[in-house]
């Protein structure tokens, strides 16, 4: 196994370590959120439209403490998504110096987005009371529509990292010409975009019917836990089939346009036809140890035919390879995994629901789903693995390396730890309010919300 | 005005923005940290709480756009800034943090001690976050940042220039959030409430304004060249900012049910575009003008766009936010 990135023992190599985990960190704890912000409006609409047209308490229910969850997850989300934004400036100065004036611009038209999200979340969460019925339904409809935006827009600026286009260089290096157009719809968008909504609305139909499944195996099986279940999850199961479809395009671009990507997440050394697929294992410099290999497979998937030759990583520039390479297969063959998990968790309850229009009756289905949610995350932290660790050495495929990137500011080290330690803290507290605000829904008690933040809840005013 | 300066004009359209409102969120937070024990705070926390939780997150987002039209339209001022400021940026991300966070969990979270605990991190945070802003917007104002970046990670803004707008930041948030809780306690009909909010927005206005007066002094020693042009070009802003802080303080003290927020904006607006007059044509005064740091022409045009598109989507939909939270139809309780 080839070491982790191999770096000079210099203060700005040392910086650059600091500066990933840091980024890698605090990405992997906001990408959940934003996943929320992304799909969650959309999960919550759907409950809210069967409440209304079919007179349905229980599902109005459902929207109603879906939105009072959200409230707080939609928060510690923007605050997590600003710190982003100042790492660009705190970790990365030297790219935003050289890119900004170029890919800045998707950054842009997703702040728009943000800020129509951010107001008409708030107009429908707090709008419940006294809102009537469809303008508060409708009220909530942009939020729905400016989460795919947004997302579309963010991760438009992360294909382009991948697949930079739309600018023009002086002798220099620096940006003097744009194509914002370019920019945005670069050779990444249609595969990315559409791989991180889908991803986007998997992470929260499986999380939210996990935690129903969850009740239900506890012996909750009331109209309101079933709906609970059953929206988010057929939410979930729609998606992954599309989504199976998406990442397995996205695959092939990838081998087509960063084949070092490729070489490093399906772990092959020597460039050739008949490339075995490696599943698990280790990557050795021989090649892979302790994996299932299938003969041929990983060139039929590229080409559709045995005879596709792949690069491996022998045709790539030493300094030009990922680091990490079990890494990147690892995080590759379980997304993959997960993912057709998930799609024949789908065929099973397709298959009860076609037969008797209910879930399986087993207590096993409900175990399962209960982990869906906690599988999707994983999935998601592992497509964002491949993604950025597989990009790596550049922060720019071919233009930037990470390294020329990093800031020279001391400190990072202390930084690092810090964040760790408060978004730790954060995590740990969110995970126990949305708890405690379940078992308050369920014992129907006193809303400590109702009173002012410091009173004692005997004592609040109504 | 060369499309560089129009982009200029916009990044401060953008900070405007995020000082009246993101400030005035912000004073909320340090009324919150000085309101006392549970049983004296209770009502002003609990007046903050309504008036800040639908609207907080809306407003934040202009501190998203001012960042991101630095970056896209100015990378090499955000590269130097960042560069050279980092640790009261990395302060300021931090308190962000810990603001938005305390502030959502703090009434949800079961326990008064929970509450309590979250309550001192929202608030405390409120506190130190415009503060360290401040201490960045000074460092920028007193030309310690240098072009190309790298400068000193502490004297740059350990320096009473810096350190006086830090406090300048927070007493003018504190000024604005006292100024809104009058107008919110009023549409509630809480006389009391009313009171206790006009003599703390007057309290911080006159802070603010004393604070204002030394940052001059300061100015004059640290940062000539924005000082000349300040109370040259920049004058008539400043005695309209001086004329309507006075005006405000005027009628807080007789107790009027004058208008007041109007009056308290515009003190805070004319200070902001007489210093942008006040530094203008640089961007870091006085080592990097607006026209050397302004990215290509395509994607200042771009920025335009976006910004026009906010004009159109963003500000009518703010305002239906304001409008429906002003009318009580949007209540964190339900």
């Amino acid at each position: 196994m080839p070491p982790l990135d191999p770096l000079p023992l210099a203060a700005s190599a040392s910086n650059l370590l600091a500066a990933r985990e840091q980024m890698a960190f605090t990405l992997g704890f906001h990408i959940v959120l934003s996943c929320l912000g992304v799909a969650l409006p959309a999960t919550i609409l759907v409950a809210n439209y069967i409440g209304l047209k079919k007179g349905d308490e229980a599902a109005i229910e459902l929207a109603k403490r879906w939105s009072k969850a959200m409230a707080v997850t939609f928060a510690v989300g923007a605050v997590t998504g600003t710190v982003l934004t100042f790492e660009f400036g705190l970790l990365w100065p030297h790219f935003e110096q050289r890119f900004g004036a170029a890919f800045g611009v998707a950054f842009a038209i997703e702040g728009i987005f943000f800020f129509l999200e951010a107001i008409f979340l708030a107009v429908y969460i707090y709008g419940w009371k006294r809102l009537s019925g469809w303008a508060h339904f409708w009220s909530g409809v942009p939020m729905f529509v400016t989460g795919i935006g947004g997302a579309f827009a963010v991760v438009a600026a992360n294909s382009w990292m991948n697949q930079p286009q739309g600018f023009t260089l002086d002798a220099a290096g620096k940006v003097v010409d744009v194509e914002p157009l370019k920019v945005l719809f670069n050779p990444a968008t249609p595969y990315e975009v559409p791989h991180m909504i889908l991803a986007a609305y998997m992470v929260v139909g499986f999380l939210v019917a996990s935690i129903y499944a969850t009740g239900m195996l506890k012996g909750r099986r009331d109209r309101l836990h079933r709906l609970g279940l059953l929206i988010p999850l057929t939410i979930g199961l729609i998606a992954t089939p599309i989504q199976l479809f998406v990442g397995d395009t996205a695959a092939r671009e990838v081998a087509d346009h960063q084949p070092a990507k490729f070489a490093g997440m399906e772990c092959i050394q020597e460039t050739g036809t008949d490339q075995t697929e490696y599943l698990g294992g280790i990557c050795t410099h021989h090649g892979v140890e302790g994996a299932i290999g299938i003969p041929g497979l990983d060139s039929f998937l590229v080409g559709f035919s045995t005879h596709t030759k792949v690069t491996g990583l022998n045709s790539i520039p030493a300094d030009e390879r990922p680091p990490a390479n079990t890494l990147l297969h690892l995080a590759f063959d379980a997304m993959v995994g997960i993912g057709t998990g998930l799609l024949a968790l789908g065929a099973w309850f397709a298959f009860a629901w076609w037969k008797r229009r209910d879930i399986p009756q087993t207590p096993w289905f409900l175990r399962i789903v209960a982990l869906t949610g906690a599988a999707a995350i994983l999935a998601l932290w592992c497509g964002w693995i491949v993604t950025e660790v597989g990009r790596q050495p550049w922060i720019v495929q071919g233009y930037m390396r990470t390294s020329e990137a990093v800031t020279e500011a001391g400190g990072i080290w202390f930084t690092l730890a810090l964040v760790l330690l408060l978004y730790a803290t954060i995590g740990t507290i969110a995970i126990l309010v949305l708890r405690s605000m379940s078992r308050r829904w369920r014992e129907g008690g006193a809303d400590p919300e109702a009173g002012a933040p410091y009173a004692p809840a005997t004592e609040a005013p109504s | 005005m060369s499309k560089a300066d129009a982009a200029a004009g916009i990044l401060w359209v953008g900070a405007t923005f995020y000082a009246l409102f993101g400030g005035a969120d912000f004073g909320g937070g340090v009324w919150d940290l000085v309101a006392g024990g549970p049983e004296r705070g209770e009502r002003p926390r609990a007046l903050i709480q309504r008036s800040l939780t639908p609207v907080w997150e809306a407003n934040h987002v202009w501190l998203i756009f001012v960042l991101v039209v630095l970056w896209t339209a100015f990378p090499e001022a955000f590269s130097a800034i960042f560069t050279t400021l980092y640790v009261p940026l990395t302060l300021a991300a931090l308190g962000i943090v810990l603001r938005g966070s305390g502030f959502a969990f703090r009434k949800s979270i079961e326990g008064l001690q929970g509450r309590r605990a979250m309550g001192a991190a929202f608030a405390v945070s409120s506190l130190v976050t415009p503060f360290f802003m401040g201490t960045v917007v000074g460092a920028i104002a007193a030309g310690h940042v240098p072009a190309q970046g790298d400068g000193d990670a502490f004297s740059t803004w350990l320096a009473p220039l810096p350190l006086l707008i830090g406090a300048m930041f927070v007493a003018t948030s504190a000024y604005l959030a006292g100024v809104f809780l009058v107008g919110d306690a009023r549409r509630g009909g809480d006389e009391e409430m009313e009171r206790y909010f006009e003599r703390r927005a007057l309290g911080a206005g006159v802070v603010a304004g004393a604070l204002a007066v030394a940052g001059l002094v300061a100015l004059h020693s640290e940062a000539r060249y924005v000082f000349d042009r300040l109370t040259s070009q920049g004058l008539p802003l400043v005695v309209l900012s001086l004329l309507c802080g006075a005006a405000l303080l005027v009628v807080l003290r007789r107790g009027g049910r004058r208008p007041l927020r109007p009056l308290a904006a515009a003190a805070v607006v004319a200070v902001i575009w007489g210093w942008g007059i006040a530094q203008f044509p640089y961007l870091l005064p006085t080592s990097l003008r607006i026209d050397q740091a302004a990215a290509p022409d395509p994607t200042l045009t771009i920025v335009f766009i976006v910004f026009a598109v906010a004009a159109v989507l963003v500000l009518p939909s703010l305002g239906l936010l304001y409008t429906l939270a002003q009318r009580d139809l949007l209540e964190s309780e339900h």
